[in-house]
């Protein structure tokens, strides 16, 4: 079996992961947890470069923000399959007195959390505070971020965008789930962002565009890609094209899935429609 | 009675500027943001002896929040500089989620707090800022009331891990404090003892406070002035203890009677020992342009109100 195979025999235990932990509590982001979920298996199984174990200030190893922390059965799911915490613990997903918040926090102690999201439009500050750091730490090792592309329609973004290329910020590839869909409609419906590579260009950025965001190979080329390019006097953005809901036909190109868990005849429908590979926690 | 010398007036904004030029060359970790606003906020020293790790991050104070809790991971402790308005109002949802709930080591260093930035007027003059910051769970916050001590706090704050909002101001005021002195978050600073009230003041209505002291002992009125340069956490020991022994309180500061100094101190009597108490501070009002002392004069901020108030919260015990 391929790499490849391996990590989307991965991916298919991440989505029976996200549907089993948003319908237990019958809350929680499906739909852009599924789309991004090829995306966190080749970063955390594949791409970065980890150190065993977990501490907040990363030293000397690749460290992730996420920005969009509704989709955090993703990253839960993702976390917990890459050795941070234990896959059990999954069964907690925003119960009371768990680690595993509706959000992702670090208040909690979750390890692989490094700052709490949910608000929108704040990941990218930190990712790139965190990328200056490095910096001044004479770490080599890079900073990734995920932004959803809605998101993009916070103001605090493009102050982070612009500062990031003023100050040749070039350890840092800052993804953006590029699904088109909002919790209102679609992003062009809710309010048009028109090119979004043109306004990153414009500000600066190499922009790689991956237009298979739910094609294994497509995504860990996208991200080995923008890693020979880091170290260039600019800052990196993938817009990662996914589909929302991807892996579970019902629930794809639709935002009707962004925050609404599946009954129990969805979830028998979604889980048959992806294989149990290493396991349910 | 115990008295203090102006050895002359100074900014505390100053005393903010000369402690991160001492931190510059104590601690290599220190890093300093700005928004636009260097000259403002005195940070020019720091700047200017270490460029590598000072970060001018132009009109965006958004993103200089996030940028600082960001700049945590890996050990960085971040000092923002702005506006007191700007440090805290403006970007209030980003210091909640990115620094206060993320537990991220930063110093949220805010000038021109309070009506005393004077002439620009109520768009700068912010008068929430204590209360907005205090309701934040972990968040210190301080206000020290000249330049010795805002040097010595800016220097303190370092050595405790987390996140603190330090206030200070634009005007120049009497300096009193001890030189270096001895700063320690959240012990209160008793500067006069007393026996017939209890005055305990913040910033820079501390100086207006031992001005009123000397007032009203010359009509035989014993006051206690204590200097609480931290409103959280409140020293309630030092609070309680005083009000036992002088049976009524009033508090002052340059800042709203909503969410500041003066309901942390009424919430500490009310739940261990009521006595009476009066407020000096702005009473749930915007400012207005004008010069500083003009603009305390009329919203009432000075040593004739602290007098004032205590001759009416004698009469109430």
């Amino acid at each position: 079996m391929s790499n490849t195979q391996q990590l989307e025999r991965i991916t298919t235990q991440v989505r029976r992961d996200i549907l089993r932990m948003v319908h237990k509590v019958n809350s929680g982001h499906p739909g852009g947890s599924l789309g991004c979920a090829e995306f966190f298996v080749a970063l955390f199984f594949e791409v970065m470069d980890r150190k065993d174990g977990f501490d907040m200030n990363g030293f000397e190893e690749d460290i992730f923000f996420l920005s969009n922390g509704h989709i955090s059965p993703v990253f839960y799911s993702v976390l917990s399959r890459s050795g941070y915490f234990p896959v059990e613990e999954l069964n907690t997903f925003r119960l009371i007195n768990s680690r595993l918040q509706g959000h992702p926090t670090t208040h909690e102690g979750l390890p692989g959390v490094r700052v709490a999201s949910g608000s929108l439009g704040q990941g990218l500050s930190v990712a790139i505070g965190a990328a200056l750091t490095k910096k001044l730490n004479n770490d080599n090792h890079l900073v990734y971020a995920l932004m959803g592309d809605g998101e993009l329609q916070e103001g605090q973004n493009w102050e982070a965008i612009m500062y990031a290329s003023a100050n040749k910020v070039d350890n840092l590839i800052a993804t953006v789930d590029l699904n088109g869909q909002q919790i209102d409609g679609s992003t062009d419906d809710v309010l048009a962002m028109g090119d979004v590579k043109a306004k990153f260009e414009a500000f600066g950025w190499i922009v790689l565009e991956v237009e298979k965001g739910n094609d294994m190979k497509s995504v860990i080329d996208g991200l080995n890609e923008a890693k020979k390019m880091t170290r260039n006097e600019q800052p990196i953005c993938i817009l990662l094209k996914t589909v929302m809901g991807n892996g579970v036909d019902f629930m794809m190109h639709t935002h009707a899935w962004h925050g609404k868990a599946p009954n129990d005849e969805q979830l028998a429908t979604g889980l048959a429609q992806n294989e149990e590979t290493l396991g349910d926690y | 009675m115990k008295t203090y010398t102006n050895t002359g007036n100074k900014d505390t904004r100053s005393g903010f500027g000369a402690g991160l030029e001492t931190l510059g060359k104590t601690n290599e970790k220190v890093v300093a943001l700005c928004a636009d606003l260097t000259g403002s906020l005195k940070m020019d020293a720091f700047k200017a002896n270490h460029p590598e790790r000072f970060f001018q991050v132009g009109i965006a104070e958004a993103n200089m929040i996030g940028l600082a809790a960001g700049m945590t991971v890996g050990g960085q402790i971040p000092f923002t500089g702005t506006f007191a308005n700007f440090s805290t109002g403006r970007v209030y949802d980003q210091i909640r989620q990115s620094i206060a709930y993320s537990d991220k080591n930063v110093k949220i260093c805010a000038s021109h707090a309070g009506l005393t930035l004077g002439e620009d007027g109520a768009t700068h003059q912010i008068l929430e800022d204590i209360g907005l910051m205090k309701m934040l769970p972990g968040m210190v916050v301080i206000n020290p009331c000249d330049y010795n001590q805002t040097k010595a706090a800016t220097i303190a704050i370092t050595e405790h891990h987390g996140p603190v909002y330090l206030r200070f101001g634009r005007p120049s005021v009497p300096n009193f404090t001890a030189e270096n002195g001895n700063f320690q978050i959240g012990k209160a600073i008793h500067l006069i003892e007393g026996s017939d009230v209890t005055i305990v003041a913040t910033g820079h209505l501390v100086w207006e406070a031992l001005e009123a002291a000397k007032i009203l002992n010359e009509s035989n009125i014993s006051a206690e002035v204590i200097n609480i340069h931290t409103i959280k956490p409140l020293d309630e020991e030092a609070i309680l203890k005083s009000a036992a022994k002088t049976g009524c309180v009033v508090t002052a500061e340059e800042h709203n009677i909503l969410g500041g100094l003066g309901e942390s101190v009424s919430r500490t009597l009310c739940l261990n020992y009521p006595v009476p108490q009066e407020f000096i501070a702005t009473k749930d009002t915007f400012g207005e342009s004008g010069i500083p002392a003009q603009l305390m004069d009329k919203y009432g901020l000075n040593k004739e109100a602290i007098v004032k108030a205590v001759n009416k919260v004698i009469n109430r015990k």
